[in-house]
């Protein structure tokens, strides 16, 4: 166990050290598309806000989890992490510095390397293997001959376990997860600090997601590199993950060691998202969802918290000020007035009101 | 899975499916047997490419743009031989008494009819409803699948919905004619988990209301531990393990279910590498000789490579096609 997840269990192995990224209260919104007939009758212009004041600190070589259903906002943080995007609020540090002080673009993708979800489309299909690292090297003036390059080349390959025979194929000659290790050896041939994985196994195979997943951890251990790994399947989150924060209509709700996450969660939503993991368990089975209704229109939000539409836990002061973000316990903060109130414990299973409210549904 | 032959809802014996194309010629599906039972949820789970989908469209005979050269085998619906229907029997029985919804919501539906059109749509054609009357029950429906408004949604088009309600429309227009059969191919895998859990809930009370049987294909092993009462796995075109789903889950006796298990990272310590499964699944136009698993098998013998193994029963309904099952159950 890294000394992070144990600083952050409240047990300080070492003094913490400045974090190497962290995010700032970040927003980000997008105006949502009008059609004609809007702008003639001058209907007014509607944002989705897509980050709403999100805060996160990467430790090096740690490995942070971001968990959240479609239209949470954790591509877009992926993307404003990475520099692909820019937040309309809020900064992005690197070392504690704010991210574009003093570096080209181009250094700054040497530090954070992104690897896509769908590596049939994130991959050049005109490119072979080889012509596509080979750009990464030359583009960042890496190695100095064509011979350094193509020997680069090679071990990169085989970094990701490819055999360097297959650098003259194209794409589309390689399986699924043939072509996600030649996104993550993309990703590599900068030689980045932090590596921003957006889904990376979500478009294989179980017994391919494992070969990946694998991969990336012993990728971890060797280069020393930190992630952000950003998935939906919190099993695989939480394999992977010193520590876990879960976005709900774009902000973090919740943000706690991986193991605490999963043994004492205190948000009515990650409640939820970990009773709907389908458990390979037939004698545990349900015929009550764990979470009624519809993720609101992220347009129009619900007043105060935003969960307060869903939340089997609602009170009237939910719908009448918008929660923050506190700690509950060292490393361990939760989005939710009601929890903060309570103390995050009272929400446990055991011996708790809310719950037998829940089960009773 | 024991009921003694002719009362099943569903029985599929040595069902082949082959495609044939100048380049190409590969059987998808190659000797698969089931049976499901009136009221039972049957899954059947597999990696990509394993012959699950061609094996639904199989049983309906819909193939959309690219038709098999040949199917073979019986599939018998209620006693009734499939194979002796003709295209207006077939006509009469889809959407009526099978039904059928598909992996992707977003594609499903006519982009251009209202939902209620689109629900009604089999009501009037199958069941001789009048328009009033069918479209009475298509707003009761909506709201059955837990559109709120439906008095008032089944006038929006599909655009207008999320991707968790456009699947609950999806399964309103299967379940309209309250058919006798649903068959399910991967009608979660695009959703969202909290959303998967509310369709496959609604699925069971379903299939509880209406007494329907269901045949639900899906990837994902913990969709099946929580939904269905039997399944079988494939791989390669061929059942390897079939029986109750408790003890296919608990107690696997095929090498590729164990390994589908133990690759899960929820049964893997936090810490500890995965355990994933080594190679890739075959190519179907050149499948290895014998067990098509044997060059990804950690239990694979000699024999194994020459030796097309047969479905031993391991226990009570339980079967398992590898010439080791006995060891490995």
């Amino acid at each position: 166990m890294s000394t992070v997840a144990s600083a952050l269990r409240g047990a300080p192995a070492s003094p913490p050290a400045a974090p190497l990224l962290s995010a700032h209260g970040l927003g980000r919104r997008f105006e949502v598309a009008r059609g004609a007939g809007a702008l003639l009758t001058r209907r007014p212009r509607r944002f989705l806000q897509a980050l709403r004041d999100v805060s996160l600190e990467l430790a090096p070589g740690e490995t942070l989890g971001i968990v959240g259903e479609s239209g949470c906002g954790k591509s877009t943080l992926a993307r404003c992490l990475s520099g692909l995007d820019r937040p309309d609020e809020g900064s992005i540090r690197w070392q504690g510095r704010p991210m574009a002080t003093g570096s080209t673009p181009l250094q700054r993708a040497r530090r954070v390397q992104m690897v896509f979800q769908d590596p049939y489309a994130s991959l050049n299909p005109r490119m072979s293997l080889a012509q596509t690292l080979d750009e990464v090297l030359q583009v960042h003036a890496l190695a100095a001959t064509r011979g350094e390059r193509a020997d680069r080349v090679d071990e990169l390959l085989l970094t990701v376990g490819l055999a360097p025979r297959l650098k003259h194929h194209l794409p589309h000659a390689l399986s699924g997860g043939q072509r996600q290790r030649i996104s993550i050896a993309r990703a590599l041939a900068v030689g980045p600090q932090v590596l921003i994985a957006d889904e990376p196994v979500s478009a294989l195979d179980a017994s391919i997601q494992a070969q990946i997943i694998n991969l990336l951890e012993e990728l971890r251990e060797r280069l020393k590199i930190a992630f952000v790994f950003i998935s939906h399947d919190l099993n695989v989150v939480r394999h992977i993950s010193d520590r876990i924060a879960v976005m709900y209509l774009g902000q973090v709700v919740e943000s706690a060691a991986t193991e605490a996450l999963f043994e004492h969660p205190a948000h009515p939503y990650t409640r939820a998202l970990l009773a709907a993991i389908p458990q390979t368990d037939p004698s545990r089975r349900s015929l009550v969802p764990a979470l009624a209704g519809e993720l609101p229109d992220p347009t129009a939000p619900p007043a105060g918290c935003s969960f307060s539409s869903r939340c089997p836990w609602v009170v009237q002061a939910c719908r009448a000020h918008e929660p923050a973000l506190l700690e509950q316990a060292p490393g361990h903060a939760v989005r939710c007035s009601n929890a903060a109130a309570r103390r995050a414990r009272t929400l446990d299973p055991i011996a708790s009101q809310g719950e037998s409210r829940v089960s009773a549904r | 899975m024991n009921a003694a032959a002719g009362s099943s809802q569903l029985e599929v014996e040595d069902l082949r499916v082959r495609f044939t194309t100048p380049a190409l010629d590969l059987t998808a599906v190659d000797g698969v047997s089931f049976r499901i039972e009136a009221g039972e949820v049957f899954g059947l789970v597999g990696e990509s490419g394993c012959g699950k989908t061609v094996t639904c469209r199989a049983l309906i005979r819909l193939f959309g743009g690219s038709p098999p050269s040949a199917i073979g085998g019986t599939v018998r619906f209620a006693g009734r031989d499939l194979a002796t229907l003709d295209e207006r029997a077939w006509s009469a029985l889809r959407g009526s008494e099978i039904s059928m919804i598909f992996q992707d919501p977003m594609t499903s539906l006519n982009p251009t009819m209202r939902v209620g059109t689109q629900i009604a749509e089999g009501l009037q054609r199958h069941r001789g409803l009048t328009a009033r009357e069918a479209r009475a029950a298509a707003i009761e429906m909506l709201a059955a699948v837990g559109v709120p408004a439906a008095e008032r949604r089944h006038l929006d088009y599909p655009h207008a919905f999320s991707g968790g309600m456009r699947q609950r429309v999806l399964i309103a227009i299967a379940l309209a004619c309250r058919p006798k059969l649903l068959i399910a191919d991967e009608p979660t895998t695009a959703l969202d988990v909290t959303v998967q859990d509310q369709i496959l809930k609604l699925i069971l009370k379903l299939r509880n209301d209406i007494g329907m049987s269901v045949l639900l294909v899906t990837h994902d092993i913990g969709v099946i531990a929580q939904t269905c009462d039997g399944v079988a796995v494939m791989y390669a075109g061929k059942i390897v393990e079939s029986g109750a789903t408790a003890q296919v889950v608990n107690r696997p006796a095929h090498p590729y279910t164990r390994a589908l298990l133990a690759a899960l990272p929820a049964h893997t310590r936090r810490g500890d590498p995965l355990r994933p499964i080594d190679g890739e699944p075959p190519n179907l136009a050149e499948p290895p000789p014998g067990c098509r698993f044997h060059p990804r098998c950690t239990f694979a013998i000699a024999a194994c490579r020459e030796i097309v193994p047969a479905p031993i029963e391991v226990e009570a309904g339980h079967r398992s096609a590898c010439l080791r099952a006995g060891e490995i159950g």
